[in-house]
């Protein structure tokens, strides 16, 4: 769909700091799709040619860099976009009965959306979460610990628009535009919502102080209230 | 006696507010910064060397030796790029550290660039862990307004800018020049090396390219100095690192231990193996080294150890699998993420890892033969050490190292014309269905 003038005149600022931040245009490309993905949910091919244009390249050359990263979409995907974690530790863990369970429950396959457009399902590699498997992303925000129950809840949790808190982030979930949006750099203000750290990132930590477990001290420096500062816990 | 575990960068995660500035001050942040701005910067980077840092994302690299490379008064601006962008399997270090932690990685930075004369510094994370991309943004945010980032930095004299960028979802772009690539707004292709990065990196200028714990170790150095992190740990590998345990083990999790630590002291710390299993195989460091079993639990982990045990310390991902994983499940998984992830620059990686994966779908599903098993080690043999990056050479080390280890299990599908394994037994979930919460109780 092309961009109305109304939404051109809102982008520019946002575009030209983004083309602003980097010593050469062409490195915006990639927050610019961002961008661009934000306001319309996914690359489309005026989306292609507004980037194009700014950046003085060929259609052709947005296009191939679009292509090769997956969270660029060509499709529309949901207002929620769900990630299930299949890659061997989460597969293992259940990650591949819970994408079962979903696309049964759903009836849709890969990158399809629901009737209501509201869910759309893929199954993700790995996220870094693997402390806390099986994980299942919603628009890139951590649902830890999942199970088949759990999951099925929560998509319909969210085609029924009850409010689902991520395990691991703010206390709102953001849309698919939203999210698209901070992965463009800008800042949606929900930082610091949320846990500094889930339990699985405690675990050491918390064994460490049990046993009064430390870093030693900086040779010459015992003790010294501030040797402490960026290492052992000595509170 | 250095104790068991030595948290530095995960010492105040349990802090509520150890994500922000006015945590991370509490802890003690920003000390390590005066004190090397008031250095020569070829002080901080003989420091460095001192210290004995190898780079934390897999390689081991040392750091030192990376930012000595950096050609001096050569006219051209420097840049330091983070590499941000985890995404090995297994690995989930970074994640939780840049949530938790993330001002130590901005301190690390600003003294980093300030050693190796730079003026602007790139944090390349992975799109697809959205909160820790609001917390780096805003840890940016607050260091600028602090004045720890910016013009004259705490009256130094010294300009550093610092951009957050988020990747789109590409394994490949943790390779360090696909990175590059992909900061350039290209597909994340990887470059021939040499020009090694040092020398002609981002827009062919002169970059240091580490990883998030590297440069967030940083300040702990500066701070206690470089002897102070070599001697923790081994000779060779020096200080203290992030474990990371997951899959069948009692109580998952991460474990800051000084490098040479054992799977079996981390196992004993995490309640064990899951009850009522054994340990079958484990990856000491992602899935793109030779996999391990439980003849190596007292191997230490640290870089030469590992490696003489026929494997690589990689990023201390240990993935734990039980007696019931299907070892071939495992693999055949592993291999499908790297063909999807092989970006098609090279032929051994691009042809090999589309075949491995339709030989090993036929060994799962008790359909191949001796000569499949023959035929993926010569596939294996034609990409290790003739893939154009990494990523090919990793492709072949499941393969290689589940038959050489589990040749029998491979051989049990064939006679059996099938799995032997119920993928149900492996899950976390309980015979309710409710989840086995690990390190639950809370």
């Amino acid at each position: 769909m092309a961009f109305s003038d109304e939404a051109l005149a809102r982008l520019e600022p946002d575009v030209a700091e983004i083309i602003g931040r980097y010593p050469r245009p062409r490195s915006a490309l990639m927050p610019l799709l961002h961008l661009l993905q934000s306001e319309e949910g996914y690359i489309s091919d005026d989306a292609i040619a507004l980037v194009a244009a700014r950046l003085g390249i060929t259609e052709t050359e947005v296009t191939a860099v679009t292509s090769f990263y997956t969270l660029y979409k060509r499709q529309p995907v949901g207002e929620y976009h769900v990630g299930v974690c299949t890659n061997t530790l989460c597969a293992i863990m259940g990650g591949d009965q819970i994408l079962a369970t979903l696309e049964d429950h759903l009836g849709v396959g890969p990158d399809e959306l629901t009737g209501d457009g509201k869910v759309s399902i893929e199954h993700v590699e790995c996220n870094a979460a693997c402390d806390y498997a099986p994980v299942v992303m919603v628009n890139w925000e951590f649902f830890d610990n999942q199970t088949p129950e759990s999951a099925t809840a929560l998509v319909d949790d969210l085609r029924a628009g009850r409010a689902v808190t991520p395990t691991r982030g703010p206390g709102r979930l953001c849309t698919w535009r939203q999210a698209s949006r901070i992965l463009a750099g800008f800042t949606d203000g929900q930082a610091a919502d949320g846990p500094a750290a889930g339990p699985a990132s405690l675990v050491g930590l918390r064994i460490a102080k049990e046993h009064g477990w430390t870093a030693p001290d900086a040779p010459g420096e015992p003790d010294t209230p501030n040797s402490t500062a960026t290492k052992g816990a000595s509170r | 006696m250095t104790d068991t575990l030595t948290p530095v960068l995960t010492a105040h995660w349990d802090e509520p507010d150890s994500f922000l500035l006015a945590g991370y001050r509490r802890a003690g942040g920003y000390r390590a910064l005066p004190k090397a701005l008031a250095m020569p910067p070829d002080d901080i980077i003989a420091m460095m060397r001192e210290s004995g840092l190898r780079g934390r994302g897999g390689a081991g690299f040392p750091a030192g030796n990376k930012w000595a490379f950096i050609p001096q008064g050569d006219g051209k601006p420097h840049y330091l790029v983070v590499n941000a962008d985890e995404s090995e399997p297994g690995t989930c270090k970074d994640t939780p550290l840049l949530m938790a932690n993330p001002q130590a990685l901005i301190e690390g930075v600003v003294i980093a660039s300030y050693a190796i004369r730079c003026h602007q510094a790139f944090i390349y994370v992975r799109g697809e862990v959205l909160h820790v991309v609001r917390r780096l943004q805003q840890a940016v945010a607050e260091a600028y307004e602090a004045g720890y980032v910016g013009r004259d930095i705490l009256g130094s004299g010294y300009d550093l800018d610092i951009v957050v960028h988020a990747g789109a979802g590409a394994y490949i772009c943790g390779e360090e020049t696909a990175l590059l690539d992909s900061l350039e707004g290209y597909r994340g292709l990887p470059r021939l090396k040499p020009p090694f990065p040092a020398i002609a990196g981002l827009y062919a200028c002169p970059t240091v390219i580490n990883n998030v714990e590297s440069i967030a170790s940083v300040p702990s150095i500066l701070l206690n100095g470089g002897k102070w992190f070599a001697d923790l740990g081994t000779e060779k590998s020096t200080g203290y690192g992030i474990f990371s345990l997951s899959g069948h083990v009692t109580t998952p999790g991460q474990f800051e231990a000084p490098l040479g630590i054992t799977l079996r002291e981390l196992l004993d710390l995490a309640g064990g193996v899951r009850a009522g299993h054994r340990l079958k195989f484990w990856t000491p460091g992602g899935s793109s080294v030779p996999l391990l079993t439980d003849e190596h639990l007292d191997v230490p982990l640290d870089f030469e150890s590992v490696m003489a045990a026929g494997s690589q310390l990689g990023t201390r991902a240990l993935q734990i699998f039980d007696d019931s994983t299907c070892v071939v499940r495992a693999v055949l998984r592993w291999t499908e993420f790297y063909q999807h992830e092989s970006c098609g620059k090279c032929t051994p990686c691009r042809e090999g890892t589309y075949w491995m994966v339709r030989v090993l779908e036929r060994l799962e599903h008790g359909r191949g033969t001796d000569e499949d098993l023959d035929k993926l080690l010569d596939v294996c043999d034609n990409i290790l050490g003739r893939a154009f990056c990494a990523l090919g050479d990793g492709a072949t080390s499941p393969i290689t190292s589940s038959i050489q280890y589990f040749r029998d299990e491979y051989i049990e599908h064939q006679k059996r014309g099938g799995c032997p394994f119920d993928p149900a037994a492996a899950t976390l979930f309980d015979s309710s269905g409710s989840a086995h919460i690990p390190g639950g109780g809370r």
